[in-house]
């Protein structure tokens, strides 16, 4: 039985939501069509169940712990004892002091790392060798870093303008409309380069064609605190009023305004299924939010200066030396505390990521970057088509040009990315607001004047005549509108003479008052 | 405590050597991919695009012909050959491959009206308006491939002469005798030099007729007095017949389902027909704007093409109410044969300017051999396609296609004119008392009895 439900909750996994409900529909040929294809789908999820066994080689990472021992006091020496070799590469403490609180951002394969000191330090690491690829010196503040869509290009923020530079450190472009940006994401499926600049500003370029997608204003002033959901491409900013607004790029007003926190968000994170928010505010709160409801479904306690998720779920946060993880093991709903580690003292950590594809966890600090194994964090197998973490230039070059062909237009962007290809409900005819029906009326009046004339010839093509039937013209476009204002008033001064008349009569009197059935 | 962390070794996840294939590693799981409805859309929307970058159904034409092509016949047998008649007398066999006349056969005084081949397909059988049915045997597949020259002719095998000028003329698919439509239905036998038996059903001429490709014995006709009827060769009358409003110019049998047929009717429109069932029809194709002239259905029986009087070849699917695909060209006139092609590629079409063309089916079809790659990819563009191809744009991509003017302003005023039609049917059943107009099918209104 435990088998059925594993394969049963496998299935579920590839099915991708519930199936369509076939018994609303009339039309008999449609639901014939329909019913073959849910079964269909029902067939494939089945079919990619069952091959997992097969088809994924390698096993996630886990850490237990016996008898009393806790796995939270467990460190990171104990760990390094008991794995292998080349797992312990992968804890490291690279100290520079000199370029300030460093920054860091992974591809996603997990392979090549950039890192920016505060100083004006860039650099690129290819982690399966652990080699620099280029490092230089910008001499100027650089506040954060992005890789674009693959390790050839990356972008950092630095003093009064972003900048984006090659894997050669050549630099490409200088953005100047971007201003003196704070934080910088990239989205990836739609190749927009999204930032947030000193001002408040959010900015959202395509960077294959270098076109402005758009550009708002918050209105919550400046905001240091933004993070792009991975499901469904909406950017979230935290603001120092404790609230957190998504953004699309296609409209100058927030999609969802929450108030998270009683004090100012300090951090963000998105789990990558797309339905949980982690914030954490400066009243000692990390609360993790359900984004289908927006509702809470955890509170924790503690200060967070940088939060993220990891590809299975671990939540980690860091706050002055200590970097701490929360996991929701053992089928439990909520997050508990998993694993720690403290750094030495003096060592602010600015930023923690997660490498994907694997068991590692980077962390920024002030004396430069470390790098610590956190077991059961990375997803073990990875997808070649998705991101390969050994790839060749070959294949890289290949992937960039399927990219490119499938590069979405920024209007998918949307909070439910599964309403694209649905029907959409039928809404109740609603009456159009006074604005737009003045620009209603504008638009059927200009169309009016946009007519030809036909120039009449024999001495009837006096101007006066033309004039008189322009006007006439746009007399006729207008009348519509100006019929359905005069309906409205008659029907509203009905109304109010009705509801006078109720008034007048005496209480006792006032329920046999004539009431229309509302059509 | 038990731990164990990620740790892949870089030999088992690269190849050895530079001969050996890449890895590839397949993760299915949807949490890795992000935007999948999007991504999927947006490559139904490119995939549309490109579609129609590569239509171009018009391969080329044969002629040779110096008059109007009236009639053409398939070889089981051959794939590549296809005999064409014409109103000169006038019958050659083509090869598609080169477009060029392999065999002439000339003796017909007078108009060609039916062509078909026999079973095995050695010998072609043709009839005409001048009262002759002549049999000719044709030339074998070996000796066509090695001939480079053309226009070889032989001569008829037999040539029967009877009372009344012929209409059309079909084989049985597998049996030995073949069935002309005249004044009466006669079927006769490759070795007699009258016919074995005739049928009739009132005294009006028969226009067509057509043999069963699933039961050999029984054959639908059509008659100038706008019926069709169903006959059995072993029972010595006929078996049921539909009276419609208009003439039935030709009928098709769907080889996949033996029991459906469609007939291609003077009123624009196509019928499908259960043979079983003939008070109703099962589907009407509607999209032509004058008379379809002749009808073939692919061997896959899954659609069919037609040809009209309006210029243009349309291709339907067998269970849709409009058509899939429309080819016309400036030169093609009056279109009064079409044929499938045995694979399901090609679709010939023979018109009133002599010319025979030859068409792919599906007009963005890379032709030549594919490599599975490329086979793949097409197919995975036309599912992803077909998946989003009610979404507004992408429905406007697909379903955009040229039309000749004449065409348009027709359809347009067909489309006016129906519309006016029922709304004024509906006034009428809205001013009447409820119940007394009944709401009648268009499936049924075309047909006026049906008659055992």
């Amino acid at each position: 039985m435990d088998e059925d439900d594993e394969m049963d909750m496998k299935v579920k996994k590839y099915l991708r939501g519930e199936s369509a409900n076939l018994e609303i529909l009339q039309d008999r040929k449609l639901k014939g069509q329909l019913a073959v294809r849910e079964e269909l789908y029902g067939k494939s999820a089945k079919a990619a169940a069952k091959i997992e066994k097969w088809l994924l080689p390698s096993e996630g990472g886990y850490l237990e712990a016996e008898g009393i021992e806790k796995t939270w006091r467990i460190k990171q020496e104990s760990i390094a004892q008991e794995v292998d070799i080349l797992s312990t590469r992968n804890q490291y403490d690279i100290v520079l002091p000199d370029f300030g609180p460093y920054s860091l951002d992974f591809t996603s394969s997990g392979r090549y790392m950039a890192i920016a000191g505060r100083k004006g330090h860039l650099g690129i690491l290819d982690m399966k060798n652990m080699a620099l690829i280029k490092e230089f010196q910008v001499r100027e503040t650089v506040r954060d870093i992005a890789f674009l869509h693959n390790e050839l290009f990356f972008a950092a923020a630095q003093k009064k303008y972003p900048y984006i530079y090659n894997r050669d450190g050549t630099e490409l472009h200088c953005l100047k409309e971007h201003g003196a940006v704070l934080k910088l994401q990239f989205l990836k499926n739609h190749f927009l380069l999204a930032t947030i600049n000193k001002l408040g500003q959010l900015h959202y370029q395509d960077v294959t064609t270098g076109q402005m997608v758009g550009n708002y204003r918050t209105g919550h002033g400046r905001s240091d605190v933004m993070q792009v959901n991975p499901f469904n491409g909406v950017v979230a900013v935290g603001h120092s009023r404790g609230t957190v607004s998504m953004w699309k790029p296609t409209s100058a007003a927030p999609v969802v305004k929450m108030l998270c926190h009683q004090g100012p968000v300090t951090a963000l994170a998105f789990h990558s299924n797309g339905h949980l928010l982690a914030t954490a505010g400066m009243e000692r709160k990390i609360k993790l939010w359900d984004l289908r409801k927006f509702e809470v479904l955890q509170t924790l306690s503690g200060h967070a200066k940088t939060l993220d998720f990891s590809q299975k779920g671990l939540l980690a946060g860091a706050t002055g030396s200590f970097v701490q993880i929360w996991g929701d093991l053992a089928g439990s709903q909520s997050y508990d505390r998993y694993m720690g580690h403290s750094m030495a003292k003096g060592y602010q950590i600015g930023k923690v990521a997660f490498r994907p594809y694997e068991d590692v966890l980077g962390i920024g600090h002030s004396k430069g970057w470390s790098s610590v194994l956190i077991p059961g964090s990375g997803e073990p197998n990875f997808d070649t088509w998705v991101a390969n973490p050994f790839e060749t230039p070959k294949q890289r070059r290949e992937k960039e040009i399927h990219s490119l062909l499938d590069k979405l237009p920024p209007e998918t962007i949307m909070l439910d990315p599964t309403k694209i290809g649905a029907v959409r409900p039928t809404r109740k005819k609603e009456k159009p607001t006074n604005p737009e029906r003045e620009a209603e009326l504008e638009a059927a009046v200009a169309a009016a004047k946009d007519i030809p004339m036909k120039k009449k010839t024999k001495g009837r093509n006096k101007p006066s005549k033309r004039a008189k039937k322009k006007q006439e013209a746009v007399e006729k476009a207008k009348r519509p509108f100006l019929e359905q204002a005069a309906k409205e008033e008659e029907l509203s001064k009905e109304k109010r003479k009705r509801i006078s008349e109720e008034n007048e009569l005496p209480k006792s009197l006032q329920r046999f008052t004539r009431k229309k059935a509302k059509a | 405590m038990k731990v164990k962390v990620i740790s892949r070794s870089t030999d088992e996840f690269t190849r050895e050597r530079s001969q050996d294939l890449q890895r590839v590693f397949r993760n299915f799981d949807p949490n890795l991919r992000t935007q999948e409805k999007a991504t999927e859309y947006v490559r139904a929307l490119n995939a549309a695009k490109l579609e129609k970058i590569f239509a171009r159904p018009f391969i080329g034409a044969m002629d040779g012909h110096i008059d109007t092509v009236s009639c053409m016949a398939k070889n089981p047998n051959h794939l590549k050959g296809i005999f064409s008649g014409s109103m000169d007398g006038d019958i050659r066999l083509w090869d598609l491959a080169t477009r060029r006349t392999v065999c002439q056969f000339s003796g017909h005084q007078g108009a060609v009206r039916g062509l078909t081949a026999s079973t095995d397909g050695r010998v072609l059988v043709s009839c005409g308006t001048d009262c002759t049915v002549r049999l000719w045997r044709v030339p074998v597949a070996t000796v066509m491939e090695s001939e480079e020259s053309s226009h070889n002719s032989s001569e008829p095998l037999a040539v029967y002469v009877w009372k009344n000028a012929f209409w059309a003329v079909d084989h049985q698919w597998d049996g030995n005798l073949f069935a002309t439509a005249g004044a009466q239905v006669d079927i006769w036998d490759h070795d007699r030099s009258q016919p074995v038996n005739s049928f009739e059903w009132g005294k009006d001429t028969v226009v067509s007729a057509r043999f069963n490709p699933g039961e050999p014995n029984v054959l639908a006709t059509s008659a100038s007095d706008r019926s069709i009827t169903i006959y059995d060769l072993r029972m010595s009358s006929p078996a049921r017949r539909v009276v419609m409003r208009t003439k039935t110019n030709s009928i098709s049998w769907n080889p996949m389902e033996p029991m459906n047929f469609t007939a291609a009717n003077e009123d624009c429109n196509c019928y499908s027909y259960d043979a079983r069932k003939l008070d109703e029809a099962k589907c009407v194709h509607q999209d032509h704007v004058s008379a379809v002239m002749d009808i073939d259905y692919s061997p896959t029986g899954r659609e069919f093409v037609t040809g009209s009087y309006d210029r243009t070849v349309r291709i339907f699917q067998y269970n849709g109410g409009h058509s899939r695909e429309i080819y016309h060209t400036k030169r093609m006139q009056r279109v009064f044969c079409v044929k499938f092609s045995c694979d399901a590629s090609y679709v010939i079409s023979g018109s009133d300017d002599t010319n025979l063309r030859l068409w792919k089916a599906k007009a963005s079809e890379q032709l030549g051999v594919l490599l599975p790659r490329e086979r793949k990819k097409h197919e995975y563009l036309e599912a992803v396609k077909n998946r989003y191809k009610h979404l507004p744009e992408v429905k406007r991509i697909v379903r955009h296609r040229h039309l000749p003017k004449p065409i348009y302003k027709a359809a347009s005023l067909r489309r006016i004119m129906a519309d006016a039609a029922r709304r004024k049917e509906e006034r009428r059943r809205a001013h009447s008392a409820p119940g007394s107009r009944l709401k009648e099918a268009f499936r049924k209104k075309r047909i006026l009895q049906e008659v055992e």
